[in-house]
């Protein structure tokens, strides 16, 4: 047996450590695999944390902006202040839940004007650990009814699709990510095309001929083709239009902000949902924003 | 037990330190939850590596190849299992492998107590660092990627500037000798 000078074991090692790996990549390419078992143990491992973490950071930021919200009405007041102190941080903690609660209200809002249409809300604990992905991580899983490939949204728009689900977490994919995307189509004209994302906060609109006419400004709805998202759900607006042989590029700005997310909706049906942007300010107190709705979803078709 | 002792060669005194028991399965634990957390609430530092930093840190001060290159893995693969299903495992793995055997290797030769020397190793592993991913993508994935561009050079520099900061608070959990 060939003997391995000692200064090379550790070069030797890096090598068989880098094969090792480039094995794994080659069978989760080769067999679609995405080496579940690890990434169910990790993200198990994580959850707590990012979870506890979620939580207490929306307490902290709650109580902190709101502190120095009534400093200046501190100043006002000064001869108030002492007496007025233990008030205040109950107003603090008040306003801070308020914030909060308007917020899901406009989740709960969506959810009261489409009440046929099963859908599930949930918190955004996590996003993915590095730039090579746009992906975020939620509080609700399989538990919750979830399943891959649902379509999630918030009441400004679509936001992506579920692919992976864990016993109480699912990971979604962002539109804006390199293998992001949604059968799309322009609202004025009804051209259809693909919109995908390119790993930067703006996607874009492919396979739009040149002969088009694209303007500035002109919303993109889903299409339903892709059979994941429903039609008509808003997507973005086109930001910037370039002439190209055989098709145009066409830029497009999406309608939900992906890149502060908090809270979405995981539709948990394919069938059409109208966005009705005025109803989503409504929204009775009594409903959990994170309660599923039972209706069938065949009674929302037209 | 000695905590710390000195690798000699020739002329150089290269100090080798130990960490409180722990220590860094906290701290690499803890970066990696930040990195997933973080950008959920400010979307910018989004520019930054924390497991990145931690492994360069560990491996110069460590200077062990062998313990580098393993802990570079580990921390890699946990960071490809947080990012969601499009990033294969190996992908970060195998750029920390590498970092943290060259980390480790130049640590055992240079002193790299100093915060200049720091910040411009931070900032040369950074830029190794996307290289080797680059690769891994264009060769291996075969997916496009672009090799250099400005927003590569501001986070190396953004992530340079930070481990400077940060590897003088992990100072502190060495044990001292």
């Amino acid at each position: 047996m060939v003997a391995i000078p000692s200064k090379h074991k550790s070069l030797t090692l890096l090598a068989g450590v880098l094969l090792a790996q480039l094995l794994l990549l080659a069978v989760q390419i080769k067999r679609d695999s995405r080496g579940r078992l690890i990434r169910v143990w990790a993200i198990s491992a994580a959850y707590p944390f990012e979870r506890s973490g979620a939580w207490g950071f929306g307490k902290v930021r709650g109580v902190w902006t709101h502190y120095f919200a009534l400093q200046t009405t501190e100043r006002e007041n000064e001869a108030l202040r002492v007496e007025n102190d233990a008030l205040k941080l109950t107003i603090s903690q008040l306003q801070s839940r308020a914030a909060e609660a308007d917020r899901l209200a406009g989740i709960l809002g969506f959810k009261q004007s489409h009440t046929k249409v099963p859908m599930v809300g949930g918190r955004v604990i996590a996003a993915s650990a590095g730039t090579a992905s746009r992906t975020i991580e939620i509080d609700r899983g399989e538990r919750d009814g979830i399943r891959r490939n649902m379509a999630v949204i918030t009441p400004d728009g679509a936001v992506g699709k579920v692919i992976e689900v864990y016993g109480d977490t699912s990971q979604v994919l962002l539109l804006t990510d390199k293998d992001g995307g949604a059968g799309a189509m322009l609202v004025d004209t009804r051209t259809q095309g693909p919109v995908g994302g390119t790993g930067e906060p703006l996607m874009l609109m492919k396979y739009v001929a040149t002969e088009e006419n694209v303007a500035v400004g002109e919303k993109i709805v889903t299409s339903g083709m892709d059979k994941i998202f429903p039609r008509d759900i808003p997507i973005g607006t086109v930001v910037e239009v370039k002439p190209g042989n055989p098709f145009k590029q066409i830029r497009v700005q999406p309608a939900a902000r992906l890149d502060r997310l908090e809270t979405v909706i995981v539709l948990l049906t394919q069938e059409p949902v109208e966005f009705k942007s005025e109803n989503t300010q409504t929204g009775a107190a009594n409903a959990a924003p994170g309660s599923q709705s039972s209706a069938p979803a065949a009674a929302e078709k037209p | 037990m000695n905590d710390t002792y000195e690798l000699r060669g020739g002329e150089t005194h290269i100090e080798v330190h130990k960490f409180y028991p722990g220590a860094v399965v906290f701290v690499a634990a803890a970066a990696l939850i930040f990195q997933a957390m973080a950008p959920v609430y400010f979307p910018k530092l989004n520019i930054l590596d924390l497991p990145l930093l931690v492994t360069i840190y560990f491996g110069l001060s460590r200077r062990n190849p062998s313990t580098g290159l393993l802990l570079g893995m580990v921390i890699g693969l946990a960071q490809d299992a947080l990012s969601g299903p499009t990033v294969p495992l190996g992908f970060y793995g195998m750029g920390k492998t590498v970092i943290g055997y060259l980390a480790s290797s130049i640590g055992a030769r240079l002193d790299t107590e100093h915060p200049a020397a720091r910040f411009a190793l931070i900032f040369s592993f950074f830029v190794v660092h996307q290289g080797v991913l680059v690769v891994v993508r264009r060769l291996l994935l075969a997916q496009p990627e672009a090799w250099m561009n400005l927003h590569l050079v501001i986070a190396a520099a953004v992530n340079a500037l930070l481990g400077t900061v940060l590897f003088l608070g992990l100072d502190r959990l060495r044990r001292s000798s």
